[in-house]
């Protein structure tokens, strides 16, 4: 069956009502979440794209899911604003919806937190074909229950997101990044440790294994080149790299990915990364301080994390894409609610 | 045996309260126009007694509210008729506090200042900071979405919750999100953060902390109008600065404030309050930007704070300026709408308007950052019919919010006291989804009965 393809929300709700199972797809850069299954149609949402309001003054913006982010950052950038949760993903042409739905930050999340943490608001359609919005359009809000952060990471399962509100700030004027090499793993992981209790406000800080760290600094130029000195003092050095725009943008792009079969999402933190050190996983690395962990794995690899019981999200290449699966009653009763025949993934016997 | 002889089997030592004495001072919360007479109170220790009771309730269909320390503003701890109180301070241990992993693992008691104050000697603080956090606790945070001064930058009580253990209103415990910024899989105990308790009791809290900022850059400027002090914030943001937090206050909150604290403020229509946060030279370049931007605000008088001891003092009066208020007026009602930051100066001369029309005095004080409103509305309780009138003018307010593109409440949420105000917000269907919710979670709609949900989305089309 071809791909759905509504351009209004209308359509979005005759498709629902129409089709027994669904799978939404964004700009599908993360195609295990978005293939589709047996018996599923692929309704995609690149015909529902568009900025529908921005005032920067007020540091929010309302879009369509569809719309690529590549075409929103451009948006902001014109008013030196950005996405301060740094999506994933944008080169390969993600969505606001996809990167929502999947629930991904890149880099610079370490700096003010990820897009759970910028998003404002949602409006989407139900199991039912029914239009509900959650949250608002202003900063602040706390009126009702807060659907928009149900769709964090849901993979589509309580509606198709067809409209969003975020929240953005100024992007920082200048930015620098400080590469440094250290001896082992240990001792990445005891200068991380340091580096995450001292006000540096780092827009990222990253772990290359075994024991490179990244670290990017931004803001006014004479601060950030002050700032840089004073991180260079206190890791005893390190290589100020030459390009600082372009190599993060392929950071975020995942490029250290291809060739990949499987990319992965797991979720780290300190404790857990010589666990993760431990298996046979492939090209990776740690981002914001090492609280999440982006690999390129074999079957081999995503096996590995299965027996040793960490949590994954697969974004490309393996059919079953989350472990562990929701069964609480918490998540079911949230589902039932919203999605009570069971046409989007997650429970009633989908994969995900 | 009766549900009042399982409870009290459940929780010994004269941890359920029954006589008339001890429940009046939980009959209601700093909301203190409306009043309920629970059936009980219980002060559970432990989170599997708080289990126990919920299951209790759930076999005998007793509704329930959770409460902390009862400073919710909109009435969302009062207690329903017929039901139990849950009332969690002396759950009040920080179970972990892990500088490492940058968390802190709290019970739902815990009061709100006590984490940053444990996490001090670490260089950490749990940012989200309501003016009632000498009080006010986790548990009423995390149902609330608290917020403070310092949301514009760092977001409200979501954005810093990672984990939740919960028990749903039928009794199962679950845990919600985890230990780490990131996670697989829906965000469940964000959705949870808001919900105003009609979805379970949260029985353990999971918060991220943050490393304390290196300095602060704290300035007053005084204006001759409040829109002067509006306009002000505008170009601060058109500056393309990111301050910590902007708050403003009107010459009744002023005066209030230093009758009751003296923080030394100068006479003006309007102060602004604008602090800056980062490293050390970030914030010097920052404060350049913005002593630029103040000069041509037409300030006409600025304050820069050269120590901490001057930083705290700015800082007392605005914190202090609810309660001092109270001082003005011998009771107020606290309203919370939010407007979109360029309608902030249409809004404050509309409820200047009201205010007159109504023939009530209203004082202003707010996070100019976040367009977040609190308009304190002074009425005489004594006075036959000032309280209804009051609360009609609280209400045209809360509508003018919802006009004007914003909403009802930034972070005191909707409670008994803004429910009726819902369908001015949310679309019937939007009601009926969070209904919907609501019902598949507590079928016997027990927890926190009566609140937020408007009794309109039940009527038939
Ligand atoms: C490096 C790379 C290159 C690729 N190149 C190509 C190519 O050239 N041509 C090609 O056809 N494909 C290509 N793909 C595959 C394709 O990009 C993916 O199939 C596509 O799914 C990406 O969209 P997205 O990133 O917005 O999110 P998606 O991957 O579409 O979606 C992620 C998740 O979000 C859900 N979702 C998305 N939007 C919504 C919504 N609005 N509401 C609710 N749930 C939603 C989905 O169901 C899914 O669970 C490539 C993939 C990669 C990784
Ligand atoms: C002087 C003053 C200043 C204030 N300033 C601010 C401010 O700046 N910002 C702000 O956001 N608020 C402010 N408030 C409002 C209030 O302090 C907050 O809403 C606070 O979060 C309430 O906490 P509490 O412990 O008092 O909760 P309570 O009032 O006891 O309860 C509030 C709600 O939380 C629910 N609840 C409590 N514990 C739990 C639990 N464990 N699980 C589930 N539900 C639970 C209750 O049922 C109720 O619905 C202020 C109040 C006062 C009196």
């Amino acid at each position: 069956m071809p791909p759905l393809r509504p351009t209004t929300l209308e359509e979005v709700q005759e498709a629902v009502l129409a089709h027994p199972r669904l799978r939404v797809r964004g700009g599908g850069t993360k195609p295990a979440l978005s293939a589709p299954e047996e018996g599923e149609a692929v309704l995609d949402l690149s015909g529902l794209r568009g900025l529908l309001e921005y005032q920067p003054e007020e540091f929010v913006f309302t879009a369509l899911a569809g719309t690529p982010l590549g075409e929103i950052e451009e948006a902001l950038g014109v008013h030196g604003q950005y996405l301060p949760f740094d999506p994933p993903l944008v080169g390969q042409g993600a969505t606001l919806g996809g990167t929502v739905a999947a629930g991904l930050s890149g880099p610079m999340r370490h700096r003010f937190g990820g897009v759970r943490d910028f998003l404002l608001g949602v409006r989407f359609v139900d199991g039912e074909g029914r239009v509900v919005r959650g949250g608002g359009k202003v900063v602040k809000n706390a009126a009702g229950f807060p659907f928009h952060r149900l769709m964090v990471g849901s993979l589509g399962a309580f509606g198709v997101v067809v409209e969003l509100s975020f929240k953005v700030f100024p992007r920082p004027r200048a930015t620098r990044t400080l590469r440094v090499e250290m001896g082992s793993l240990e001792e990445a992981l005891g200068a991380l440790e340091k580096i995450r209790l001292l006000p540096l406000d780092l827009l990222a800080l990253d772990l290359l294994p075994p024991a490179t760290l990244e670290l990017r600094l931004g803001g006014f130029p004479e601060s950030v080149a002050k700032r840089l000195e004073r991180l260079k003092g206190l890791l005893g050095g390190g290589e100020v790299l030459e390009e600082d725009e372009g190599h993060w943008r392929g950071v975020r792009d995942l490029s250290f990915l291809e060739g990949s079969p499987i990319w992965a999402k797991v979720p780290a933190g300190l404790d857990r990364i010589p666990l993760l050190e431990s298996l046979p996983l492939g090209p990776r690395r740690y981002l914001d301080g090492g609280e999440v962990l982006y690999a390129g794995l074999e079957a081999e690899g995503l096996r590995a994390l299965r027996a040793a019981g960490v949590p994954y999200l697969v974004l490309k290449g393996a059919e079953e894409p989350l472990f562990p699966r929701l069964q609480h009653g918490f998540f079911l009763d949230v589902k039932k609610a919203l999605d009570p025949l069971g046409r989007f993934p997650l429970g009633w016997g989908h994969a995900a | 045996m009766g549900f009042l002889e399982e409870l009290k089997a459940l929780l010994p030592g004269g941890r359920v309260l029954t006589r008339e004495a001890e429940l009046a001072p939980y009959e209601s919360d700093a909301l203190t126009a409306y009043r309920k007479r629970p059936l009980a109170v219980v002060l559970p220790e432990r989170k599997e007694e708080v289990v126990e009771v919920v299951r209790l309730c759930h076999r005998h269909g007793v509704p329930f509210v959770a409460r902390g320390s009862g400073t919710s503003l909109s009435g969302g701890s009062l207690p329903v008729e017929g039901g139990i109180v849950l009332a969690l301070n002396r759950m009040n241990r920080i179970l972990r506090l892990d500088p490492k992993a940058r968390i802190a693992i709290v019970e739902p008691g815990v009061v709100n200042l006590e984490v940053s104050q444990k996490a001090a000697p670490f260089g950490l603080l749990y940012a989200p900071d309501p003016s009632s956090q000498p009080v006010s606790t986790l548990g009423g945070n995390v149902a609330f979405n608290s917020g403070g001064a310092h949301c514009l930058k760092h977001g409200m009580t979501a954005n810093h919750v990672l984990g939740l253990e919960i028990v749903t209103p039928t009794g199962e415990v679950v845990r919600l999100g985890g230990e780490g910024l990131e996670g697989v899989g829906p965000d469940l105990h964000g959705f949870f953060v808001g919900t105003e308790g009609l979805l379970g009791v949260a029985l353990e809290i999971t918060l991220r902390l943050l490393p304390r900022p290196e300095a602060y850059h704290t300035l007053l400027a005084a204006y001759d109008s409040l829109e002067g002090a509006g306009e002000a914030v505008s170009r601060v943001i058109r500056s393309g600065l990111l301050p910590g937090a902007m708050e403003i206050m009107d010459r009744l909150s002023i005066e209030a404030a230093e009758k009751a604290v003296r923080a030394g403020y100068p006479e003006a229509e309007a102060l602004l309050i604008v602090e800056l946060e980062g490293p050390k030279e970030e914030v010097a370049a920052e404060a350049e930007v913005l002593h630029g931007v103040i000069q041509e605000s037409g300030a006409s008088e600025v304050r820069i704070a050269r120590s901490e001891a001057e930083r705290q003092a700015i800082w007392k009066g605005r914190k202090a300026a609810f309660s001092a208020v109270g001082r003005l007026s011998p009771d107020y009602l606290v309203q919370d709408g939010v407007v979109p930051r360029s309608k902030l100066g249409e809004a404050l001369r509309e409820i200047q308007r009201l205010a007159q029309a109504y023939a009530l005095r209203v004082a202003n004080v707010f996070h100019a950052g976040d367009g977040n409103l609190h308009p304190l509305v002074l009425y005489d309780g004594k006075r036959p019919g000032e309280l209804e009138r009051a609360e009609a003018l609280a209400g045209e307010i809360l509508r003018l919010c919802v006009r004007l593109g914003g909403s009802l409440t930034g972070e005191h949420g909707i409670g008994v006291e803004k429910k009726a105000y819902m369908p001015e917000m949310f679309a019937r269907e939007d009601l009926l989804a969070m209904e919907r919710v609501k019902a598949a979670l507590d079928p016997k709609g027990l927890a926190n009965r009566g609140k937020v949900l408007p009794e309109e989305a039940h009527a038939p089309a």
